[in-house]
């Protein structure tokens, strides 16, 4: 692994709901700079996985654990988008500044630093003129940027991304990818992402988690595709495609 | 022109009168301001339960005969408030199924008791239409307000206000994103408590001006015709206490001069103006 300094441990963590046991004996790290891409298939446990990172829901066994800079509550969050928001009326500002909320604590409105924050996180993901834009007129790609950008002002050092590309057509998608891959490589921000697009994972990730009831691969990309079950994936997924 | 004037005038050297246009601005400046919220979280359909529920309460101390209908009114809905939400968390369905069992339940259960009443107490029962239909529908007088009521009002429009002012930006991100306002710290479900209780207070307060069955008009119609042209949820919010607050002023007049039943004729000014705003954005769309 290339950083040591650790930010994310889990150990022998065991998710699911009561009575049944959706995936085992999850053991992985994530270190400062990790780009992790979590793989698996539908039912797989993932979006359970994400709930427990994001101390929604607590393990059935096992120990979550955040050291160093993160703090559980400072974890910033791409969700997949509900209906709810397609519609929503709100401009794009706002939406990104919603994102401070939490620093907020007590205090009903937001400071200078945190509009500020908002404006800042604006620019770095290039929406900074739809600001004054409703948010039900911009397009896939464009909302998506800005739920990133909210999720930046949550927190500068980690965020989780849960499919962030769903619904959008391959040239935003694409967008969105490189958009994220910056956000890593530039701003050295730790990267968690749930995926279907196995091609996009082996593209941008620096590890790969895969999961399926249990564990089944941890690992740094280059040992993921030398693997058994990588390759096993990506022949299925159609892996011979270029790149 | 000038007649209608002093006849309003007129009318107007009443305090009774005096007190309608004071409460009912504070009931639709109240009830405008969660609508956006009740509608973008698909909880509009709380206000109408809740509204029958509070009419089912009224019944309740109607029956026991006690003296300050609020002291029932207010812990029941509230309650029911707390208790609807909890049922629409688990899955959708069953949260529609028990709203919808609530409140045709209060209503029914309501009405059944308003009969049996006076029958008990062995009086008689000439007006229980009337009453009933007063309820439904607000009081066809609107000189049925005390000072008490009025105080009442005011001090729930100055709590309601001053919540909704310090939660601004944390109702904003609890309406915009609920799992993402929680995964980043934010107790949601306390404010969607407390979105819920606000609705209840509000509700039990409105149900003597417009009406049980109307309540839901005046907190969902003028938010929606906001968000036909309004971009951004603050100017939405500020547009809607605004064409809540001319409804209900033009509504009120309008029932005056021409002696129409308050709570409808303020409805029918926010159905009015929810039909311009739409023409209104159907055109600015096509240019």
């Amino acid at each position: 692994m290339t950083d040591m300094s650790e930010l994310l441990k889990c150990e022998n963590v065991s998710l699911g709901y009561e009575g049944s046991v959706v995936t085992k004996n999850l053991n992985f790290t994530v270190g400062s700079g990790d780009y992790l891409c979590i793989l698996g298939e539908n039912g797989s446990g993932k979006s359970t996985l994400i709930k427990a990172l994001l101390g929604l829901k607590s393990p059935l066994s096992g120990e979550i654990s955040f050291c160093g800079e993160v703090k559980k509550s400072e974890i910033g969050y791409l969700p997949q988008q509900t209906m709810v928001q397609r519609d929503f009326p709100a401009s794009v500002r706002e939406i990104v500044q919603s994102g401070c909320v939490n620093r907020c604590g007590i205090r009903p409105f937001y400071n200078k630093e945190e509009k500020k924050l908002a404006s800042d996180m604006m620019k770095r993901l290039e929406i900074t003129d739809l600001a004054k834009r409703c948010y039900r007129e911009l397009s896939g790609g464009q909302q998506q940027r800005v739920l990133l950008a909210r999720a930046l002002c949550a927190a500068r050092k980690m965020i989780l991304l849960d499919e962030p590309v769903t619904g959008l057509d391959p040239k935003a998608a694409n967008e969105m990818y490189e958009l994220i891959s910056g956000l890593n490589k530039k701003d050295g921000i730790t990267v968690i992402m749930v995926s279907h697009d196995m091609n996009a994972a082996v593209k941008y990730a620096s590890h790969i988690l895969h999961i399926g009831g249990k564990q089944m691969f941890f690992g740094t990309k280059d040992e993921y595709m030398t693997s058994k079950i990588g390759q096993a994936f990506l022949s299925v997924m159609g892996g011979d495609d270029d790149e | 022109m000038s007649e209608i004037l002093d006849t309003l005038k007129m009318y107007f050297e009443f305090p009774a009168v005096r007190y309608a246009m004071i409460v009912g601005l504070l009931i639709a400046l109240c009830s405008s301001l969660l609508g956006v919220t009740l509608v973008m979280k698909r909880f509009s359909f709380i206000g109408d339960g809740l509204s029958h529920v509070a009419f089912g309460a009224m019944a309740v101390a109607t029956v026991l005969g006690v003296t300050d209908n609020m002291l029932i009114i207010m812990p029941v809905t509230v309650i029911s408030a707390v208790l609807l939400l909890r049922t629409g968390q688990n899955t959708r369905i069953k949260g529609d199924a028990a709203v919808a069992m609530i409140s045709v339940g209060a209503l029914a259960l309501g009405y059944l008791l308003m009969n049996l009443a006076p029958k008990k107490g062995g009086r008689a029962s000439a007006n229980l239409s009337a009453d009933v239909c007063s309820t439904l529908f607000g009081s066809t007088s609107i000189l049925t307000l005390s000072l008490k009521d009025v105080i009442a009002c005011i001090i729930m429009a100055v709590v309601v206000i001053s919540v909704f002012f310090v939660f601004y930006n944390k109702i904003f991100a609890v309406t915009f994103d609920e799992s993402f306002a929680k995964a980043t710290g934010l107790h949601s479900d306390l404010y969607n408590l407390l979105i819920a209780v606000i609705i209840a207070v509000i509700i039990v307060f409105a149900m003597n001006f417009v009406g049980s069955l109307l309540i839901s008009a005046l907190i969902i119609f003028p938010a929606l015709s906001a968000m036909r042209i309004f971009k951004s949820f603050r100017s939405v919010i500020i547009c809607s206490v605004i064409i809540s607050l001319f409804c209900a002023a033009f509504g009120i007049i309008l029932s005056i001069l021409a002696g129409t039943p308050v709570g409808s004729t303020i409805v029918a000014a926010d159905i009015g103006v929810f039909l311009i705003f739409s023409l209104l954005s159907f055109c600015l769309r096509r240019d």
